[in-house]
């Protein structure tokens, strides 16, 4: 069946007697954009499916995430956590995309989506409880700042190895797909990771496959210090997609209307057609990539001050202020609350005691095996012979 | 009871798997309707649908990758690497994700469902990249089980063992042994318990220890060796990871001697650990020291096969030369 249907199509392409190359100027990726800056609608834009609630509701995660991030840089400064990644500049993109889901679609992220996660519901203490690696933390404080997870709200722990997720994505969307549910799997990176292997072996097989998986990249632009000139030298992201069999789409990722609308149409060929898509949100990492890293050494501060004027939370906000939804005063009022909610709940994730030494061995497998009890016992010993080199453990397990 | 291959004895299992838990899934490159190069999964799609059994695209990275998503679904993934030599493109899914998902999430997300299916071993010709025993890349990685089976009887086991355990297993299928190696298999279901080494051969004077297809040329060396009046006791590790310790070192502290013997490379092989567990449980006991009998350090030849083999003469003579030490 398959061999006919390649055989018909390739009988049905133009036949040529001289060579012709083709190249990326024969497919031209548009744009969609439905937002201004200054709030208003392009002319005969279509809006997305959204009422006063959910963008009040995007708003408000919005303003948490611009809390959080500047909160926790300041944090890291003061050597308070070991690690911090913002996402300023690119809220519209993951928690306007996270908003057109049902709330139990699998997301998984690459590390840059902690908006997703706090769309979510995430508690804040339990972002505190993760950067602070204490024993609240859901991943028992094993993973640096920022790779967060939760299987309550279906959001994959966060690992470092870029583009892991993406097969990955693959397969969690097959799962699905077996079981006949009405979900996909929303798949988050960025054009740097989109470089790695598992981005070509991922889109492949949601190809064959026809999984309900939505693939969202953050084009903002630069990995690390590396502009995207340097990444590809294609027409960006999109365009590979289609070439593997996806359906793909190009938005203005400043353009939190335009992500929506997007997502939204995204989710329902991925759930009513198994058509996987992808998504390539153009944006801008107006932050530092990471708080290990400094930007003025490989970019200029009038490019940051171009896009600065782009901003995806202020163009929203004019949006939300035409429609009657919102004012100045309230924004300065939540502004201000959150920063207050964030600078507590991070006071007392720091009071919080260290995971139980106990915990450095489960979870390794489904039980820990003889080897990791006996390596263990050896490590308590030691510690109960020098307790004041190991003072967040050796008090503890005395007391056993 | 019936007659069975090794290979047999694997698609039986696999059958069994799937027949048992409709949330196990079949997948690799040519595993469809082709049944696998080696035809380890014959009729499996005919039998349970072409969305539980079917080829993939020829992507290690991606087979890998999309097992483990899918068995963080809480599906029971089955993916097959069609050679061992084949499985180092999925190396970071392997090392940096299945092995590590469960413990970075604090158990919020596993992949236990996970089982890697791969042909290993050398001796039949295969050169550099269809002779491959990397079974020590992956015993040094927390988080992984490694299971290398010897005959039909214990293929069909230790594979359904695998399948349910929930943890993500390797299993390495001996395929110099595919067709070769054949014997009595129950039809009905079993299992045999990972981590648990089978003492094939109970001996006085020298513990012989090996996996997988090495254990059919230990049995030759350990049948010479008796000629001989050297007693040997002969042990199949079986599960490289957690390793059965216990067991060798009573073994050992009977014996007083150990020689270890694997196919792959003898520096960073497995009998290397081995080695230096036993020499702390059983310094006082051991009368001479622990033999290693393996592959040498070059790649996998061709022209030489035979001469680069850890063979059974070759292991005759380590024997002799511990016992007589």
């Amino acid at each position: 069946m398959a061999n006919l249907k390649q055989s018909a199509k390739q009988s049905e392409a133009p036949v040529v007697h001289n060579p012709v190359f083709i190249d990326g100027s024969d497919l031209t990726t548009p744009t969609l954009k439905i937002l201004r800056q200054d709030g208003s609608v392009y002319e005969g834009a279509e809006l997305p499916d959204i009422n006063k609630e959910l963008a009040l509701k995007i708003y408000d995660t919005f303003q948490f995430i611009r809390a959080l991030d500047e909160r926790m840089v300041a944090a890291q400064r003061q050597g308070r956590i070991s690690f911090y990644m913002t996402e300023i500049g690119e809220e519209a993109a993951d928690i306007g995309s996270t908003a057109a889901l049902a709330d139990d679609d699998m997301i998984m992220a690459q590390y840059r989506e902690q908006g997703a996660l706090a769309f979510r519901g995430f508690p804040l203490d339990q972002f505190m409880n993760q950067m602070f690696s204490n024993e609240k933390d859901l991943g028992k404080g094993r993973q640096m700042p920022i790779h967060y997870g939760s299987k309550d709200l279906h959001y994959m722990t966060i690992s470092s190895p870029l583009g892991t997720q993406l097969p990955q994505a693959v397969g969690y969307a097959y799962g699905y797909k077996l079981e006949e549910k009405d979900n996909c799997v929303i798949c988050y990176f960025g054009e740097g990771a989109a470089s790695e292997g598992d981005f070509h072996a991922a889109i492949n097989m949601a190809g064959v496959f026809k999984v309900p998986a939505i693939f969202f990249c953050r084009n903002n632009g630069y990995a690390i210090s590396t502009p995207s000139s340097e990444q590809f030298a294609g027409d960006g992201i999109a365009p590979r997609a289609v070439a593997y069999g996806l359906k793909a789409i190009r938005v203005d990722g400043n353009d939190v209307l335009a992500v929506l609308k997007a997502t939204q149409e995204a989710r329902k060929l991925a759930i009513e057609h198994n058509q996987p898509v992808l998504i390539e949100a153009m944006t801008y990492r107006l932050g530092a990539h990471s708080t290990s890293d400094d930007p003025s050494g490989y970019r200029s501060k009038k490019e940051e001050e171009k896009w600065r004027e782009k901003d995806p939370v202020l163009r929203f906000k004019h949006w939300l202020i035409q429609q009657g939804w919102w004012s100045e005063e309230q924004d300065a009022d939540i502004a201000d609350a959150k920063r207050k909610a964030v600078m507590a709940a991070m006071k007392e994730a720091e009071k919080v005691a260290a995971p139980h030494l106990d915990d450095l061995i489960t979870d390794v497998y489904d039980t820990p095996p003889k080897h990791l009890q006996e390596q263990l016992a050896e490590l308590k010993a030691h510690i109960r012979q020098y307790p004041d080199a190991y003072p967040k453990t050796a008090g503890r397990i005395d007391h056993e | 009871m019936s007659n069975m291959n090794l290979l047999q004895a694997v698609n039986n299992a696999l059958d069994i798997a799937m027949e048992k838990e409709p949330k196990t899934v079949c997948f690799g490159e040519d595993v469809g309707h082709f049944g696998g190069v080696f035809r380890a999964t014959s009729h499996l799609q005919e039998k349970y649908g072409k969305s539980r059994c079917f080829n993939t695209p020829l992507t290690e990275q991606g087979i890998i990758g999309f097992a483990n998503g899918l068995a963080a679904g809480g599906h029971k993934a089955i993916a097959e690497i069609q050679f061992a030599d084949y499985i180092f493109p999925a190396f970071d899914q392997i090392v940096n994700e299945a092995a590590k998902f469960r413990y970075r999430s604090g158990n919020e997300f596993n992949v236990g469902g996970l089982t890697i299916r791969s042909p290993y071993g050398g001796g039949i010709h295969g050169g550099l990249y269809h002779s491959q025993s990397p079974e020590a890349y992956f015993t040094g990685t927390p988080g992984l089980k490694v299971v290398m089976p010897r005959n039909p009887y214990q293929a069909k086991g230790l594979l359904l063992a695998s399948i349910r355990d929930d943890n993500p297993v390797i299993f390495f299928e001996p395929k110099r042994l595919y067709r070769a190696s054949t014997g009595e298999v129950p039809e009905e279901d079993y299992e045999l318990p990972l981590g648990k080494a089978d003492i094939m051969q109970e001996g006085r004077d020298i513990t012989v220890l090996g996996w997988g297809a090495q254990m059919e040329v230990l049995e030759k060396a350990v049948a010479m060796a008796a000629e001989d009046g050297i007693s040997c006791e002969l042990i199949d590790l079986r599960t490289l990871m957690p390793w059965d310790v216990e067991t060798v070192t009573q073994s050992v502290q009977k014996t007083g001697r150990l020689l270890i013997s694997h196919e792959a490379p003898l520096s960073g092989g497995f009998a290397g650990e081995i080695a230096a567990t036993i020499q702390d449980t059983c310094f006082l006991s051991l009368e001479s020291p622990i033999a290693r009998v393996t592959g040498l350090d070059t790649p996998f030849p061709l022209a030489h096969d035979k001469e680069y083999m850890p063979d059974h003469l070759k292991n005759y003579e380590a024997i002799k030369r511990s016992v007589s030490f």
